[in-house]
């Protein structure tokens, strides 16, 4: 078995609710491993705690019990060796594009020569060399993820935290920018965890999916997406195990019984 | 592109505005005359342009315009320095908004013109109490608007760079400090126009320099066509002032989309 690069342990996280009295259980109990140059993606209902466990990954939070590891180090504070994007791109306006995607190494105190030239090797490499001088506003939508994607990557972290980064895209620039994005996390054997409430996009990107439950969320299943080239998700969608995971997704999630619960509380 | 489809209706706007301008000066030549009003009490343009010469030869024109120009710029400058440092403090620190906003409303309520014979009783007769009136009357806009600004600016933005392992110095020049440019810079153009105000109304109460006292000297003579000049010089102060503040922020916010002409006020 390969190295762990993420791993969370028996991580709980309670919120104060909003009368500042109790607490609400956001996750409770998690525990599971992303490994070396693996893709993972976590799929649950709205309010399960996904983006939660990605703020701990990420150092902006602290469990409750728990804690996340990276590389084997237990997750303090803010910590170089990850990097996240989000559904926004949140591209700073006032910054070109190719200054855009240096700000994070800019921050780390890289020298400016080595921020430029991986801006540059990076925009080339997600075609937006072009537009390395052009201001966020006046590209696409998918040019400006491609932009934030390329400013994750530009401080090369070991571990990806993605939070539902293509949802904000219209279909056809979403499978596109997939594809982006499972070509380069496959030629830099980057390690991912991927939130998503997009079960197409889970199974298409990943290696393995972990399902989670309803608030408290648990992880209640795990799914090896046991379908070849990982690295070109518009094939994975072509083959005919592809639905059969789709649906397998979908029974686990319940989603037929959650909507029909919806229908008869409305 | 767009520049070309635009490029009618504005030019067809800036044609029907020197036409109006044409109409209001022809209107101000002979209206009064046509309408029976007596020179004393609209003067005609000619009158006023006559006057205009005469000031700037008997009554000093240029040293009254030299000395509200410069209370008006350390007005605007010291206000809106004053504005914005507070308005980043109070905008890091919500406990100290929290303690000082009930103090900062009333201040903000009570009309700081009415402090101007206050002033002038505490410093005398001097270019200070101009100032300080238009200070406290700049400081406002731009207070609330920096402080506004750095509470909105976007937490996940504040997160992505505390991710990258930001400093607090670097989350407030790299993210909060640009991101306050855009409200700042309306701020400030309300200042510019507003801080003329405050140094006015300090002229008027007392002094015996600027726009503000020539236009008291004007009254007091009965002279109208002086009154007229010297608020047609207060007018282009102030318009210049406002016109300075844009020239600054088209410099500044360059990245922002291209808006149209008309906008911005």
């Amino acid at each position: 078995m390969s190295v762990i690069r993420l791993e969370y342990r028996n991580v709980t996280m309670r919120f104060a609710d909003a009368k500042g009295e109790g607490a609400l259980t956001a996750v409770r109990g998690v525990s599971f491993a992303v490994y070396d140059a693996e893709v993972v993606s976590l799929i649950g209902p709205t309010g399960c705690g996904k983006s939660t466990l990605l703020n701990i990954g990420s150092g902006l939070a602290t469990p409750s019990e728990g804690a996340a590891f990276v590389d084997g180090e237990r997750v303090a504070g803010a910590n170089a060796h990850v990097a996240f994007m989000l559904q926004k791109d949140l591209l700073l306006p006032w910054r070109t594009v190719a200054e855009n995607v240096m700000f994070g190494v800019e921050i780390q105190g890289l020298p400016a020569k080595e921020c430029k030239r991986r801006a540059q090797a990076l925009l080339a490499n997600f075609k937006l060399a072009e537009f390395s001088g052009h201001y966020p506003h006046q590209l696409s939508g998918g040019m400006r993820q491609r932009a934030a994607l390329a400013r994750t990557l530009a401080v090369d972290p070991h571990v990806l935290l993605l939070d539902e980064p293509f949802s904000a895209v219209d279909a056809q620039t979403r499978m596109l920018l997939q594809r982006d994005l499972a070509q380069t996390l496959n030629q830099a054997n980057k390690t991912a965890l991927l939130i998503t409430h997009d079960l197409a996009e889970a199974v298409t990107l990943s290696d393995r999916v972990l399902v989670m439950s309803r608030r408290p969320g648990t992880i209640i299943d795990e799914i090896k997406v046991e379908i070849p080239q990982r690295d070109n998700p518009i094939a994975r969608r072509r083959e005919q195990k592809f639905n059969d995971y789709v649906a397998q997704l979908m029974d686990r999630l319940d989603i037929a019984h959650v909507a029909l619960e919806h229908e008869a509380a409305s | 592109m767009k520049t070309g489809a635009r490029a009618t209706p504005a030019r067809r706007g800036a044609i029907a505005s020197i036409a109006l301008l044409v109409v209001f000066l022809a209107a101000w030549q002979w209206g009064p005359d046509l309408l029976g009003v007596p020179s004393f009490i609209v003067p005609p343009l000619s009158s006023v342009a006559a006057e205009f010469v005469r000031a700037w030869q008997v009554y000093h024109l240029p040293l009254h315009t030299g000395v509200t120009v410069a209370e008006v710029l350390a007005g605007f400058l010291l206000g809106s320095l004053l504005g914005a440092l507070v308005g980043y403090l109070l905008g890091m620190s919500p406990t100290a908004e929290l303690a000082l906003s009930p103090y900062i409303l009333a201040l903000q309520i009570a009309p700081k013109v009415a402090f101007a014979p206050l002033f002038i009783l505490w410093m005398g007769f001097t270019v200070y109490p101009k100032i300080l009136v238009a200070i406290l009357i700049v400081f406002f806009p731009v207070m609330v608007n920096v402080l506004t600004a750095v509470r909105n600016v976007d937490p996940d933005l504040i997160n992505l760079a505390r991710a990258f392992k930001a400093s607090r110095a670097q989350i407030f020049w790299r993210i909060e400090f640009p991101s306050s440019m855009p409200p700042m810079f309306a701020g400030l153009r309300i200042g510019s126009t507003l801080a003329v105000v405050g140094v006015v109304v300090g002229e008027l109460v007392g002094g015996n320099l600027g726009l503000g006292y020539l236009l008291t000297f004007g009254e007091g003579q009965a002279n109208t066509p002086l009154v007229f000049v010297s608020i047609v010089m207060l007018t282009l102060v102030g318009g210049i002032a406002y016109l300075m503040v844009i020239l600054v922020e088209r410099r500044v916010l360059h990245y922002l989309p291209a808006r149209g002409s008309g906008q911005g006020g």
